[in-house]
């Protein structure tokens, strides 16, 4: 491992001052955060983040959930996974968010990994992983591996003819389809970021993962009021039953009155190279009877533009089957 | 070819003959110095020398290093490391704590295991740099030999291992799991210890020790 400066800052602006002398907040920055460090450090154990300075975030307000006045929910970016995903108005009123990180990593990991550090998460593309290997997101113009390459758990929707790589968060996918707000202080000041709007797709810039500058740091997340009677869910397919990265997953918020749809998100992960929300899908739900032909049509609409590669076609049905048992799920009676 | 052609030293013949007092440890680490200062010379030679012990020798003090006061297991330690230091190698080579156990290093076997603050990490994912004023708590902090946790006794009733090296992050999982949000069932059991990976497949054993300490807690 390269060796770093370690600093502490006693609050938000010292941290984001220091960390504002970046060149870039994407792949290769030379400054980072650090919080939970499950992602980071393991990359850095790769040398496939080198940074030369770590900003440890990790004592820094806020860390608590919180009721918003309007009934939605605050997350502090340095809440743990554990305590976000079984707090009671979690359980409660987001039970898709809880049930997305409660399938992710372990115990020990969602001990450590954070909130903010989960947007941030990066892929597990063997090829980005293996600095041996031409890797357009590590090293931009290197080419990519992957597409050519051992690309079975790889992305089949958003892809570019520079990467392929999928988001591997669980957590982004719930997020997606609770349209989550990530709010950003950096050295402009605070802005809100739709969630939808984070991640950015590969294209010719697969080294560039999301909006954020250099000094932009993650406060804290929102979640809208929960839609009333609606009922959500993760269901995620791997190959083997825990701790394992998604091939297909699918979080569905979903409300029916009178056996008629009347409001639908649907987010897929697994599939994407960023998380997946889709109003294809949405579209062909809302006004429509809570059946498996509705269903059906809606997850090929979702799976419309999917591109497969060499070997991972099987993601295709996989992820319409996916999305469509989900769905009977959140809509049988209780 | 010319390594194969020698005929390896055992080393528990050796431990029994040569090292009769040895704990497995310190035989190694001395077997390790040996071997160093038969290949290296003068500067292995001064190693050993400034420091005295052979078992205690320490990396030489790097460039960049900055002081960390950890606590572990209710003692606190200042420490000059280097801020690359994971909290795994800071427990093992710096305060010789070596019930943690390195087996992937990249935070997918869970042998490094330990409680910070009553919660279970994994020590190799982590810098110790990053847990000032933070309590840890290590196997060795659980329990000693002649006053095991109830849990280390369960897995010796249950012969939960067999060559031991997961052992000591298992139990520390499975103390954890104690006060976590486990259901009742093995199959609950399972889903909370899958970031302990066992080389071997004692999961059955483990499964029924870990299910032994938690209908006991009740039955208590």
């Amino acid at each position: 491992m390269k060796t770093f400066q370690l600093t502490r800052p006693k609050d938000n602006a010292q941290a984001i001052a220091a960390a504002a002398k970046s060149k870039t907040a994407q792949q290769g920055a030379e400054i980072r955060f650090i919080a939970g460090g499950t992602t980071l450090i393991d990359l850095m154990k790769l040398n496939v983040e080198t940074p030369q300075s770590l900003v440890d975030v990790n004592r820094l307000p806020p860390d608590k959930i919180e009721a918003t006045p309007d009934g939605g929910l605050t997350i502090g970016a340095v809440v743990r996974n554990s305590d976000l995903a079984w707090h009671p108005l979690v359980r409660k009123n987001y039970r898709v968010l809880s049930e997305a990180i409660l399938s992710g990593a372990t115990v020990q990991i969602r001990n450590m990994a954070t909130t903010a550090g989960n947007l941030l998460q990066r892929t597990r593309c063997m090829y980005f992983r293996d600095t041996a290997m031409p890797c357009n997101k590590r090293e931009p113009g290197s080419g990519c591996g992957a597409i050519n390459g051992f690309n079975r758990n790889l992305a089949i929707l958003g892809t570019s003819e520079h990467c392929i790589a999928t988001n591997p968060s669980d957590m982004n996918v719930a997020m997606a389809a609770l349209e989550a707000t990530i709010h950003v202080y950096g050295p402009k000041g605070e802005r809100s970021i739709p969630i939808g709007d984070f991640h950015l797709l590969p294209g010719d810039t697969p080294h560039r993962e999301t909006v954020l500058e250099p000094g932009d740091l993650i406060t804290h997340v929102t979640l809208p009021p929960p839609a009333p009677g609606n009922r959500s869910l993760y269901l995620k397919l791997r190959d083997r039953t825990s701790y394992e990265f998604a091939l297909a997953s699918a979080a569905v918020v979903i409300t029916v009155a009178n056996a008629k749809i009347t409001r639908a998100r649907i987010a897929l992960g697994g599939v994407g190279t960023k998380p997946w929300r889709s109003t294809e899908a949405e579209g062909e739900l809302t006004d429509q009877p809570a059946t498996e032909a509705t269903f059906r049509k809606a997850a090929d609409a979702a799976l419309r533009d999917a591109k497969p590669a060499s070997q991972n076609a099987f993601k295709l049905e996989l992820a319409k089957r996916c999305l469509i048992h989900a769905l009977k799920l959140a809509t049988q009676p209780a | 070819m010319s390594n194969q052609d020698k005929t390896p030293e055992r080393p528990e013949a050796d431990a029994r003959s040569g090292f009769g007092q040895s704990t497995r440890r310190t035989f190694l680490s001395r077997l390790g110095m040996a071997s160093l200062l038969a290949t290296a010379g003068p500067a292995v030679t001064t190693l050993g020398q400034r420091s005295g012990k052979v078992e205690q020798v320490t990396s030489p003090e790097s460039k960049d290093a900055i002081p960390v006061t950890l606590r572990v297991n209710g003692k606190k330690h200042d420490l000059r490391i280097d801020p690359r230091t994971s909290l795994l190698d800071c427990l093992r080579e710096h305060l010789h704590l070596t019930g943690s156990k390195k087996g992937c290093d990249h935070g997918q076997c869970g042998a490094c295991t330990v409680h910070i603050n009553g919660r279970r990490q994994l020590s190799c994912l982590s810098f110790a740099a990053l847990h000032e004023g933070d309590e840890i708590t290590t196997i060795e902090g659980i329990g000693q030999p002649e006053k095991l946790h109830p849990m280390q006794a369960a897995f010796v009733t249950c012969d939960a291992y067999q060559c031991g090296y997961c052992t000591s992050g298992q139990i520390m999982s499975a103390v954890a799991l104690l006060k976590e949000p486990c259901g009742p069932e093995d199959a609950e059991v399972k889903e909370f210890m899958s970031g302990n990976i066992c080389r071997c497949g004692a999961y059955p054993n483990i499964v029924a020790a870990i299910q032994r300490v938690r209908q006991g807690a009740k039955a208590g």
